[in-house]
């Protein structure tokens, strides 16, 4: 099922002329990217294309060789430290790892950002906090777990509460689904729906994964060598006449 | 390009490398000081980090030190007995163990224990992305990771250091008191006839140079780890060898400018 796009005037992420290169290698060239309030924009594309390193751009992890990202009003390029911070506690990042601190347990996962942001919050809080947090994510119950003991599946679920603990405004999804079986990948696809419901955030979803881009997104656009050949909604863009655009959609298997 | 064409390119590229490395830790090394000077300071987790140094090393210095104060004092014996001066072996060890081996030894285990793990421990967040995970939720990770584990070896190495002395004494006072039955204030009142404020001084200065030395260079290969998990053995590995080198460098110029300071 398709999600409606409801697209507002002001973009809460806006991109123009984005460059990025490695040494030699050409990785974003010219990128122009919009994202609206409350919508949520799949881009898809091979591995290795660059859609990783678009979010990281977006986030301030990565800096640009050239171009504008603005986000929330600020552009990336020219913020100070504590600005670039202020900008990112607005900002959640969901890992394509999951990136769990490994040698803490569920409960101080979810915990440390927000006690390390807001040292004023009492125990209380924090537990509040945490326990609205997994509910969201439907893993109450692993609590004390450590991350080692936890599935992949699991380990995303925690990675985007984590994320949550924080009330962003924009999440950023780095292949959310990859390395999870059919069932588990359709689970979280619904509860990246069910985050844009309930927090009304706006999401970037990087994948290669049609059926999260279908049921999760309301537009999509396709990266490769560099550029977005084609945005659209899922319908528009699968009915291409580009045969790099088709060969990607003909390769995979939508559920 | 032809081979020796490659081979030249290769060299200057090696060279480019090893000088950008130099360079790189150097600017590491003046991060830190910018880092720790300015708030928000971790207190807790510099506690939390100098019970991980200490405490769990205390076991491994304990048994180390003890065995270097019985077989240093046995191995000394031999030759002082043809002179007939085994009175001299209270005085020998403090000297040897307070001024050189206690901090020199606490270093290269910690070089060993501490070092490789701090290495092994940053490269692996590194690679699963937990240190940009910090970065993303507004943390500064060089704040709570690096300056946290840097503090805390300074801190707390010195003390192992004292630590590892005190039991290498109390090693080679049992060992003296069973062959020689000379008594406990005797062994001390000798072993510290010889030791100088300045012997103190600089055993304590360079127990901090030696945790600085360890916790940066153990901090900064994880810190800066490649190559997925290989990195992680790499980094490790790594900080062993260039902790190790380093502590045997510093002591020798310490030696040095300590002895030109005891001439003056």
């Amino acid at each position: 099922m398709e999600k409606n796009s409801e697209v507002k005037a002001e973009p809460v992420i806006s991109i123009k002329g984005l460059h990025k290169s490695f040494d030699e290698l050409n990785v974003l060239q010219g990128i122009d990217l919009e994202l609206f309030k409350s919508e949520n924009v799949a881009i898809l594309g091979r591995s290795g294309s660059g859609k990783s390193v678009l979010i990281k751009i977006i986030v301030g992890l990565l800096m640009p060789d050239a171009g504008e990202v603005t986000v929330l009003g600020k552009q990336i390029n020219g913020l100070k430290p504590k600005e670039l911070d202020a900008l990112r506690l607005r900002i959640g990042f969901s890992f394509q790892s999951s990136a769990l601190y490994d040698s803490m347990d569920v409960y101080q996962n979810l915990a440390f950002p927000l006690t390390m942001n807001s040292k004023k919050l009492s125990k209380k809080e924090v537990d509040a906090a945490v326990e609205e947090a997994l509910e969201a994510v439907g893993l109450q119950d692993k609590i004390h777990e450590m991350p080692a003991e936890l599935s992949g599946g699991q380990r995303k679920r925690i990675g985007i509460a984590r994320t949550l603990i924080l009330k962003p405004e924009i999440m950023l999804y780095d292949e959310p689904t990859s390395g999870l079986d059919p069932i588990t990948c359709a689970e979280i696809n619904e509860l990246i729906n069910e985050v844009q419901e309930k927090y009304n955030t706006s999401s970037i979803i990087i994948t290669h994964d049609l059926t999260c881009a279908r049921n999760t997104c309301s537009r999509i656009a396709m990266l490769i060598d560099g550029q977005f050949l084609q945005t659209g909604t899922f319908e528009e863009v699968s009915k291409t006449t580009d045969e790099r655009i088709k060969g990607f959609f003909n390769y995979n298997f939508i559920h | 390009m032809n081979e020796i064409g490659e081979r030249k390119y290769l060299i200057s590229k090696g060279i480019d490398q090893y000088f950008e490395g130099i360079f790189k830790f150097y600017a590491f090394i003046l991060r830190f000081f910018g880092a720790s000077l300015t708030p928000p300071f971790h207190f807790r987790e510099i506690i939390n980090q100098s019970y991980e140094i200490g405490i769990k090393s205390l076991s491994l210095i304990s048994v180390t030190g003890f065995i270097i104060g019985v077989v240093f004092t046995k191995q000394s014996r031999p030759p002082l007995e043809n002179f007939g001066a085994t009175a001299w072996l209270p005085s020998l060890m403090g000297i040897a163990i307070v001024r050189a081996l206690g901090p020199l030894l606490t270093a290269l285990i910690c070089a060993g224990k501490v070092g490789s793990s701090i290495g092994a421990e940053l490269s692996s967040m590194k690679v699963t992305e937990q240190i940009e995970a910090m970065e993303v939720s507004a943390i500064n990770p060089f704040k709570y990771l690096v300056v946290t584990r840097v503090i805390a070896t300074t801190l707390t190495i010195p003390l192992l250091a004292f630590y590892c002395s005190f039991i290498g004494l109390v090693g080679s006072y049992l060992n003296v008191h069973s062959n020689e039955t000379t008594s406990l204030i005797i062994f001390v009142k000798k072993a510290f006839s010889q030791i100088s404020f300045l012997d103190l001084f600089s055993a304590v200065i360079k127990s901090f140079i030696y945790g600085f030395t360890i916790g940066i260079i153990g901090c900064f290969k994880g810190f800066n780890a490649t190559q997925g998990t290989r990195g992680v053995g790499k980094a490790a590995n790594q900080t062993v060898v260039l902790a190790m080198f380093l502590v045997f460098l510093e002591e020798i110029v310490i030696v040095q400018i300590s002895n030109w300071v005891r001439d003056i």
